[in-house]
């Protein structure tokens, strides 16, 4: 999925004709929202993943292993992405391949 | 002025444009564009779960079963949602 494409925001500001003062802040409104957006496809990702390792079948609500599950889920992904970043870091230091 | 989705950009008859408007206008764009990925993805999920070997047309239990997976979905999103941002803050507390 795409967060706040370059399309809209090249757009929005090219496109648009206003004065210095009124740019800067569409700029910054603009980068919030991208923020936003950029939480929200990491959300996305996170349900691909987790929704599969927690939930089997689906009732009517949500009991706490499960919500459990999904809440470590999110931890230990992040974890991992820390994990492979720092170790991946070391073998290219050490001239790996 | 007209924008490129057929909306108003508001602009005043002196051609300038107003970053408030054009900002509520992105914001509209999003949340289309988040709801049409949340119900792509969920009717994948929810397929997965509900449909075994697809018959003539969805029987009863197989819509029933949507019907949950979609709520316990949406449900399992808030979940995620909130531990994502409680993690962020915790990441962003230790910095």
């Amino acid at each position: 999925m795409r967060t706040l494409s370059p399309e809209i925001l090249i757009f929005t500001l090219t496109m648009a004709d206003l004065g210095e003062a009124d740019e800067a802040e569409l700029q910054r409104m603009v980068a919030a929202e991208q923020q936003k957006a950029q939480f929200t496809a990491q959300v996305h990702h996170f349900m691909e993943l987790c929704w599969d390792k927690c939930v089997e079948k689906p009732g009517n609500r949500l009991d706490s292993r499960t919500e459990n599950c999904l809440s470590s889920c999110v931890d230990r992904f992040i974890d991992t992405t820390f994990a492979i970043t720092s170790r991946f870091a070391q073998i290219v230091q050490k001239g790996g391949q | 002025m007209e924008g490129a989705f057929g909306s108003d950009f508001g602009g005043s008859g002196s051609g300038k444009l107003d970053p408030g408007l054009i900002m509520e206008q992105v914001k509209v764009q999003i949340a289309v564009a988040n709801a049409q990925e949340l119900l792509q993805r969920m009717t994948d999920k929810c397929f997965r779960k509900c449909i075994g070997k697809p018959g003539g047309s969805l029987d009863n239990s197989e819509q029933k079963c949507i019907a949950m997976c979609m709520d316990r979905y949406m449900d399992a999103w808030n979940t995620v949602s909130r531990a994502y941002n409680s993690r962020l803050q915790r990441e962003r507390a230790n910095m």
